[in-house]
């Protein structure tokens, strides 16, 4: 697929360049991240995890994203293939990841001081989140900005096209990141839209919108950093469109030789961001396969610890009951003791 | 003048102006509460709800937004995780059907799959119900749909007095509630409202009118919203016939006051449930189930209930053959005070 040019509306990008250590860190992730997704991947695979969404073709967007914010000021609002990503932000991102794939209640709960929400399912609500986060940490004067996920064909919800126009409005200091992947399951983009690319439907905000190349890390640092120093000036949201290429399955119940053309995907595997990463670094003499090693047994073993970790934490049933108030209504106390009763005291 | 009597002080409102009343002492109380929503800022509101808050609390606290009920009830889960307490309006609640996704999906689930990182303490302000002669989807019940979305509070209103003491009650709640204005009632209900700090708690109905004893009175009826002054109607009617009639606001459907419910089953064994909504599923509905739970076997005569068709709210040359009104309700309570 041919990645089009940048189509910024704003001023020139200046964003400093990036130090060799930022680089490192920035592979590190990504190749960390397809790790943690494929592992993720395989528990479903041996029936310990439920249904999940792989991160393959993503990496360089997830990376570029957690390098260029602040994770002590900025948030993160994500759809649901991020969180593999997000370690910058914190090491319990991961962590509630495996457990919200192993179907534990707490994988929904990203604790304090942690900027990161949990997977959004219902596709494009998180936009209007995000703007209202952004709304309220304007309303209280408070720096940073926030970030959020939404995929190609999430960009055909309402919500979306409701969250930008509002975020305009008020100048919000969000930045949306359209991850175009160049499909939604099995619909390409050209069933989702007869505009040339995602960035374009900024002009309809009143808003910056720009396409980046996503298998291409230091690009969409750049373009986040940007984004993020107009968002925290107070010059309000931006769009930003990452075009990649999904290279592996939606998620582990798709089955994408159905519909992906193969000589597509395999043009798309030539431009694969950890290829692409990995190359330049070892070009600017950053990096060598013995890194590409200790990263990868690295990440495993960060997996393991995890899994471990997430699979000893017992849950009780009773628990179903916790956290719809911030107190049981009386009626949900009567359900709760009756549930309890019903198993004889023991849930 | 003692302190004492200041806190006692009341004056005559009407339930709109008990509610503009609210939002401007909830406003001055806490600086984290917002109002946001259509025309609420420089209009103050179609119907005059937010007079008077854009002057006296500033336009970053009181927000004109888009023509999107989606994104206001979504940003209200944002600003919420933001710390701030966000007082949205939905300019009708047939309007809600293009929130709906928002506020079932969202609204009502942050606290529980974030198990409880945040807390959600949104009040969803929104008027709805016929017999003003509003356009198509200006007067749509709704209750029943969000009482079945497990983590909202559900709050109605039928007198001035209670629209301060429970709307104030929900500003400070640290749950989602939708706060649903009757807009017959807005004008047409007028009643003494405590001048002071007056909270009214969710989940303890309001006898209307009844005996002292309720072993006293022949037929209980539950209602809420404007069906309550309905209600009264229909047992003032029925004075004249020796029937006496409980007449029981229920105020809040989530949390639900089972004890009062069960309390006048009991006592008195003869019940009418009204409700303006249609009659397949509405929560009516759920109260005749719930009361089946608690109190079957003081039942003397078979639950009845009375409410809208199942037709689509109708318009306006068609709407006072749907809605309950005094004389429907009062044949009910005849025949439920006479069976056998």
């Amino acid at each position: 697929m041919a990645v089009p040019a940048a189509v910024g509306q704003h001023g020139v990008v200046t964003i400093p360049s990036l130090s060799d250590e930022t680089l490192r860190s920035m592979l590190t992730a990504m190749l960390s991240s397809r790790v943690y997704s494929q592992r993720v991947f395989n528990l479903q695979r041996q029936g310990r995890a439920g249904t999940n969404a792989p991160v393959d073709g993503s990496e360089a967007i997830l990376a570029g994203v957690e390098h260029a914010l602040d994770p002590s000021e900025d948030w993160v609002l994500p759809q649901y293939r991020e969180l593999v990503g997000l370690e910058r932000f914190g090491t319990d991102v991961l962590d509630r990841y495996v457990l919200y794939a192993l179907g534990h209640p707490e994988g929904g709960h990203i604790p304090e001081p942690t900027r990161v929400w949990p997977p959004q399912i219902s596709l494009a609500t998180q936009v209007p989140h995000a703007v209202g986060l952004a709304w309220g940490m304007k309303a209280r004067s408070e720096p940073g900005c926030v970030l959020v996920f939404l995929g190609d064909g999430s960009t055909s919800e309402g919500d979306f096209y409701e969250a930008c126009n509002f975020a305009g409005v008020l100048d919000a200091p969000v930045i949306v990141v359209v991850v175009n992947n160049g499909w939604a399951i099995s619909t390409p983009i050209a069933r989702q839209t007869r505009a040339k690319n995602f960035a374009e439907k900024s002009h309809a905000f009143g808003i910056p919108g720009v396409t980046v190349d996503g298998t291409d890390a230091i690009a969409v640092y750049e373009a986040i950093a940007d984004a993020r120093s107009r968002a925290v000036a107070g010059a309000g949201p931006t769009l930003v469109e990452c075009v990649t290429y999904r290279l592996g399955p939606h998620t582990t119940a798709d089955d994408p030789t159905r519909y992906v053309p193969g000589d597509e995907l395999a043009a798309a595997r030539e431009r694969d961001p950890i290829v692409v990463m990995t190359s330049e670094l070892e070009r600017r003499g950053l990096w060598t396969a013995a890194d590409t090693e200790t990263t990868l047994a690295a990440a495993d073993a960060r997996m393991d610890a995890a899994v471990r970790a997430g699979e000893a934490m017992a849950v009780d049933q009773v628990e179903l009951f916790d956290h719809v108030y911030a107190e049981h209504t009386p009626r949900l106390a009567d359900q709760r003791a009756r549930f309890l009763a019903d198993r004889g005291g023991v849930s | 003048m003692s302190l004492a009597s200041d806190a006692a002080a009341t004056r005559t409102m009407t339930m709109l102006e008990a509610i503009n009343h609210t939002l401007h002492a909830e406003m001055a109380r806490d600086d984290r509460v917002m109002v946001f929503g259509e025309d609420v800022a420089a209009n103050g509101g179609v119907f005059r709800a937010t007079e008077g808050l854009l002057d006296a609390f500033g336009e970053d606290r009181v927000v004109d937004t888009p023509l999107a009920e989606a994104v206001i009830a979504g940003t209200a889960v944002g600003l919420a995780a933001a710390g701030m307490v966000p007082v949205p309006e939905i300019q009708f609640l047939g309007f809600s059907y293009q929130a709906f996704h928002q506020i079932a999906g969202q609204v009502a689930r942050l606290r529980y799959r974030t198990r409880g990182r945040f807390d959600v303490p949104i009040t969803i302000r929104a008027p709805f119900g016929g017999g003003v002669r509003t356009p198509e989807l200006h007067s749509e019940s709704l209750e029943a749909q969000y009482a079945n979305i497990p983590g909202l509070k559900i709050v109605l209103p039928a007198s001035a007095a209670d629209a301060k003491g429970l709307l104030a009650t929900a500003i400070r709640d640290p749950d989602p509630v939708l706060f649903l204005e009757p807009l017959r009632g807005y004008r047409m209900l007028r009643d003494e409202v405590p001048l002071g700090e007056h909270l009214v708690p969710f989940g303890e109905a309001r006898t209307v009118m009844g005996a002292d004893d309720p072993a006293d009175d022949d037929v209980v009826v539950f209602a809420w919203s404007f069906m309550v002054e309905m209600s009264r109607r229909a047992a003032e009617l029925l004075a004249d016939e020796g029937i006496r009639v409980r007449v029981v606001d229920l105020r809040t459907l989530v949390p639900l006051d089972v004890d009062t419910i069960r309390t006048c089953v009991e006592a008195i064994g003869r019940v009418v449930v009204v409700q303006e909504a249609p009659e397949t599923n509405g929560f009516a509905s759920e109260l005749i189930a719930t009361i089946n739970d608690e109190a079957f076997y003081s039942l003397e005569a078979p639950v009845a209930r009375v409410s809208g068709y199942d037709a689509p709210y109708p318009v306006g040359q068609l709407e006072d053959s749907y809605v309950p009104d005094a004389g429907r309700i009062a044949a009910a309570i005849r025949r439920t005070a006479g069976a056998a």
